[in-house]
């Protein structure tokens, strides 16, 4: 059993992510048609497209918030599909942003990240907070620890969100549209955080409309249309006209002001 | 720093001493039919006797029926409510459950409760718990002689143990009954917590039973208080029904003082001016802590 997985993940060691022939409805409604895609170690991956295309829900049925029905998902080696015991494994290897942060209101800042580690690895409290400490000075709001969510500002509770996933010390992390549900001047604290997040190497899927950190940061942009990948290609080539007319389109109105 | 202005003070307006006025006419009035058309002779102290009286042998005031009888009220709410809210947990959930046989017996559940008068269900329920139930238990050997089942704890928590089946047939009739509102408050509590929050629980790997003891019942629970304080004084009102069944609380023990001195008014007016000061105090109580609570949480 053990052996099989370590061989599973030696064949696929590079590749953190893969989509084959994936297919979503809801209901009667196809959200994701026929999605090919592939992300290895270390790459830094920005989806984006006009809302409704799809890409929210594709991020979700990485770790399993949204079910695909058709195609196969793996994520660091394993099918993600059904049974729970694997299925929580495997989140545990995933660390997910939200676009509302998701913070767990009753809890401090620092029960918030703790509480992962706590439950899943059965580590003790101390070493726990050692590590939920850590994550906090690295996203800049180790003295926020002993508040509360509602007491912080939507920069800061986007922060704290991205210490709680970085605490299960995941090999992805996906970004579902971080910042959409900020004020302006608080976009740029979390970009940074995702930036310097970036350059220690992890691996990331950012759903965002932030094209000016898809310049900076990304390896690879995948546009979406309609539930299709419309374009998937170096950030190079999506920049300087490589572009179909659909992305084309699309980058024409968000980037108009 | 400027002052917030000063609030400004309510005045009573005419149209309020009209309204005043009116209600003190139609008590007065009913005053006067009572007293002068009502050919009524009013005997108070003698249904106070049942209240408390006063033992000459022991030179002192002891309670009496009316006032074991609230005891015995108080003592029903308080177990119906715990079983109660038991049953309306693990009901609330499986109403919220993705599992369809859970979610279809729960719903039978409390459909059932709903659309049966109380009175009907208690009688069904009864039957069923005294003629089946508690023979099975083997509540009716229990040994009354017992050091824990003589002992004044168990009078505390039970009552007379000679009538412990038959208050524990009334609790669970009770609890049956209540534990299907319960489940309602339950089920809006746990479907009040945000998609987002079980999303986010899930997002970091928590196994199932542990998104439900950290993230949903925590935040759903602290919903649900103020509704289930509420529910609480309506169970030590709809105890009242389960009088039917015989089992000795105050309103069973009022239509037997009612019958023994035919004092049918002040019986009931008594009684009822109980059940009130029970009730009442519950509900400010529970509003007091209510208040306190929000006022710590900010």
């Amino acid at each position: 059993m053990s052996n099989l997985s370590t061989t599973d993940r030696k064949i696929d060691s590079d590749i953190l992510i893969s989509f084959q022939g994936v297919n979503k409805w809801f209901d009667h409604f196809q959200a994701l048609k026929d999605i090919n895609l592939s992300v290895k170690q270390g790459e830094r991956v920005v989806v984006c497209g006009p809302s409704g295309s799809g890409k929210s829900t594709m991020i979700r049925c990485v770790n399993q918030l949204e079910n695909h029905q058709q195609g196969t998902i793996h994520v660091c080696g394993r099918e993600v599909y059904g049974n729970m015991k694997q299925l929580e494994q495997v989140r545990r290897e995933v660390g997910m942003v939200f676009q509302s942060f998701n913070l767990f209101p009753h809890m401090s800042i620092l029960q918030n990240v703790t509480l992962a580690p706590m439950r899943n690895s059965k580590i003790s409290p101390a070493e726990a907070r050692e590590i939920a400490m850590h994550y906090l000075e690295r996203v800049q709001i180790a003295d926020q620890a002993d508040k509360f969510p509602n007491q912080l500002s939507g920069g800061q509770q986007q922060r704290v969100a991205i210490a709680r996933a970085l605490a299960m010390k995941p090999r992805v992390m996906l970004f579902d549209e971080p910042t959409s549900a900020l004020d302006p001047e608080m976009i740029n604290e979390v970009l940074d955080v995702m930036g310097e997040l970036a350059s220690d190497g992890m691996t990331m899927m950012v759903v965002t409309h932030e094209m000016g950190f898809a310049r900076k940061v990304a390896d690879r942009v995948v546009f979406m249309d309609e539930g299709r990948i419309e374009e998937n290609c170096s950030k190079e080539d999506f920049f300087t006209g490589g572009r179909g007319e659909r992305a084309e389109a699309f980058l024409s109105k968000i980037l108009q002001h | 720093m400027t002052k917030p202005p000063l609030k400004t003070r309510r005045k009573l307006t005419i149209v309020d001493y009209i309204c005043f006025g009116l209600v003190g006419a139609i008590i007065a009035y009913a005053i006067y039919r009572v007293s002068d058309v009502l050919v009524y002779n009013w005997n108070w102290s003698r249904v106070f006797n049942f209240v408390l009286y006063y033992d000459e042998e022991s030179s002192s005031y002891v309670p009496n029926l009316l006032l074991l009888g609230i005891a015995t009220t108080l003592r029903l709410a308080f177990w119906a409510t715990i079983v109660a809210a038991t049953i309306g947990l693990i009901m609330g959930y499986m109403r919220t459950s993705k599992n369809l046989a859970m979610r279809m017996i729960s719903r039978c559940y409390v459909e059932l409760v709903r659309n049966i008068p109380p009175v009907v269900f208690i009688f069904i329920f009864y039957f069923f718990l005294s003629g089946q139930l508690m023979p099975v238990i083997g509540l009716d050997d229990l040994d009354k002689n017992g050091t824990f089942v003589s002992s004044g704890i168990f009078y505390i928590l039970f009552g007379d143990p000679k009538l412990f089946s038959n208050f524990v047939a009334g609790a669970l009739c009770l609890a049956l009954f209540e534990g299907a509102y319960i489940t309602e408050i339950v089920r809006a509590g746990i479907q009040s917590i945000q998609k987002g929050q079980w999303e986010a629980a899930r997002a970091v790997g928590l196994s199932r039973l542990n998104v439900l003891r950290d993230i949903i019942f925590p935040q759903a629970i602290r919903k649900i208080l103020p509704p289930l304080a509420g529910q609480f004084i309506t169970l030590i009102k709809d105890s009242a029904i389960v009088s039917l069944i015989s089992i000795q609380e105050l309103t069973f023990l009022a239509t037997e003082v009612a019958s023994t001195t035919t004092k049918v008014f002040e019986t009931w007016i008594i009684v009822g001016a109980m059940y009130f000061i029970l009730c009442y105090s519950f509900a400010a109580t529970f509003s007091h802590l209510e208040k306190r609570a929000l006022r710590a949480r900010r």
